[in-house]
């Protein structure tokens, strides 16, 4: 199946069984590996990446339903040099120990971030309001489809408390 | 996963035809593809409806709202309209599985979503409900997440959705494109009870496509709560949930839905409690009124026997709140 998929700005032609997932398109036919497979059930989030404009977990979608679609991995919000303002803020604030649901955590904080921007509310907001106050709460529980086995959670939290505080 | 044909539907009409023929619709995926990985779902042709023009929430001309099937979960729990006039199912939505998931998930997936029975997802294990006939382990099982309200001896199995518990509480309704045609079928006749044919989740038919979602009208001056008891605080599913929209008339109760999820093969709704709670005020006798007529027929199996007294709980606890402080609208 013949699959156009424009990913961090370049498009991609991917010739791919049906079965492939977003996640393993990108992973093992694309060479991008910065998207990390966990659970590849929806239940970790280190597959999460940002499909024009929404996190999703690319480990629950299939490849040839992305034609034309436009995707964002870690690859895509910065590199070592030229790092984005949450990859900054989870090395300040040492937001990981080994590391493996990094680039899963960092795509869902910064599509997060924008839902907040919209006004969207959280399971743990006071009202359904558009004014939403970036609480550890709020940011705990729009951030529980991310694990961390090494339970670097409140400095994941400090990161994308310190991001999202600069931008509000 | 099995090897699958993949087409795309180009209306809901030929969706239906593809359907009607054996394919599988996609939309979401999100639980259908797992249940594919693990080949407890193994379809020959998958038809993505994906992108049929059904991504719309609009306003009827009677008052209500139309919630196109593929309106994702996070759209739906934000849509300004919902939260001000539906206010407990954009809660019941926000208390579902997590931002990514909401992302992705559909209002017609998630109706058409499957139970999370343990053995459901063993393939290993029998299961009635995916091997009709080859028996049910949760019966004397680990059942701490099943059924106490409903069961049959084929299956025990709880319906899984937030979502589908707002809306039967709504009393909304769900517009089908089918082999015959359009039409529309009541939450209250949407789902069924596992009885001996518990592999049938739902009353839809061969060639069915949900195509929307109707919400009546919504109730004036009413109070919203939807609760949620899991067994962590985010990204589970319900132990117990009550989905409540009261309308209070001074200290009474004038009017209430209340409809329960965890408990059953499909959201629980029991018009008796309702009937009973109409023109009460809550005191303690009628709290325990209520709850003593919820769960009079309920039956537990060992390892699920907490919910009875959790539910009886809970119920009191949203009727407390729905007649105080829930959200209004």
């Amino acid at each position: 199946m013949k699959t156009a998929l424009t990913i961090n700005g370049t498009t991609y032609q991917l010739e791919a069984d049906t079965r492939t997932t977003l996640l393993d398109a990108l992973r093992n036919h694309l060479g991008l590996t910065g998207s990390k497979k966990g659970c590849d059930h929806g239940q970790c989030g280190a597959c999460t990446v940002i499909v024009n404009g929404r996190r999703i977990n690319s480990c629950l979608t299939l490849a040839c339903m992305h034609d034309g679609d436009e995707i964002t991995t870690i690859e895509g919000l910065g590199q070592p040099d030229a790092m984005s303002a949450l990859q900054e803020a989870f090395v300040r604030h040492d937001g990981y120990q080994c590391g493996y649901c990094t680039p899963g955590q960092i795509c869902s904080a910064t599509a997060m971030l924008e839902e907040i921007k919209a006004g969207w509310p959280s399971n743990v907001s006071d009202d359904l309001g558009t004014d939403i106050r970036l609480t550890a709460a709020e940011i705990s529980e729009r951030m529980s489809g991310n694990l961390c086995r090494c339970a670097a959670y409140p400095n994941i939290v400090a990161a994308i408390a310190e991001v999202g505080g600069d931008k509000s | 996963m099995k090897p699958f044909d993949y087409d795309r539907a180009k209306d809901a009409t030929s969706a239906s035809a593809a359907a009607a023929k054996g394919a599988t619709i996609i939309a979401g995926g999100t639980n259908l593809l797992d249940l594919m990985k693990l080949e407890v779902m193994a379809p020959d042709r998958l038809i993505d409806i994906t992108r049929l023009p059904l991504k719309e929430i609009t306003r009827t001309s009677d008052g209500g709202v139309r919630i196109g099937a593929l309106v994702s979960n996070s759209d739906l729990a934000a849509d300004p309209t919902i939260r001000t006039n539906y206010a407990v199912l954009s809660r019941a939505l926000l208390a579902g599985a997590s931002g990514q998931l909401r992302n992705k998930a559909t209002t017609g997936g998630n109706l058409c979503q499957r139970t999370r029975c343990y053995y459901f997802y063993d393939t290993d294990m029998p299961c009635n409900k995916r091997a009709p006939g080859s028996g049910c382990h949760a019966l004397e099982g680990f059942n701490r997440i099943h059924a106490i309200l409903g069961t049959s001896e084929a299956c025990i199995a709880t319906h899984p959705s937030d979502m589908a518990v707002a809306l039967r509480a709504l009393d909304a309704k769900i517009e089908i494109e089918g082999s015959g045609g359009s039409r529309t079928i009541g939450m209250e006749g949407f789902y069924r009870l596992p009885g001996d044919r518990p592999e049938l989740d739902n009353t839809l038919q061969s060639g069915d496509v949900i195509t929307a979602v109707m919400l009546p009208a919504p109730v004036t001056d009413a109070r919203h709560v939807y609760r949620k008891v899991r067994d962590r605080a985010s990204y589970a599913f319900a132990l117990v949930s009550v989905a409540a929209v009261a309308q209070m008339d001074g200290d009474k109760i004038k009017e209430i839905a209340l409809a329960f999820g965890g408990l059953a093969h499909m959201p629980w709704r029991d018009g008796a409690v309702e009937d009973l709670l109409r023109g009460e005020r809550l005191t303690p006798a009628v709290l325990d009124a209520a709850a003593d007529k919820l769960l009079a027929d309920a039956k537990s199996f060992g390892g699920n026997d907490f919910k009875i007294p959790l539910a009886r709980r809970t119920l009191k606890a949203v009727l407390r709140e729905a007649c105080t402080t829930g959200e209004r609208t």
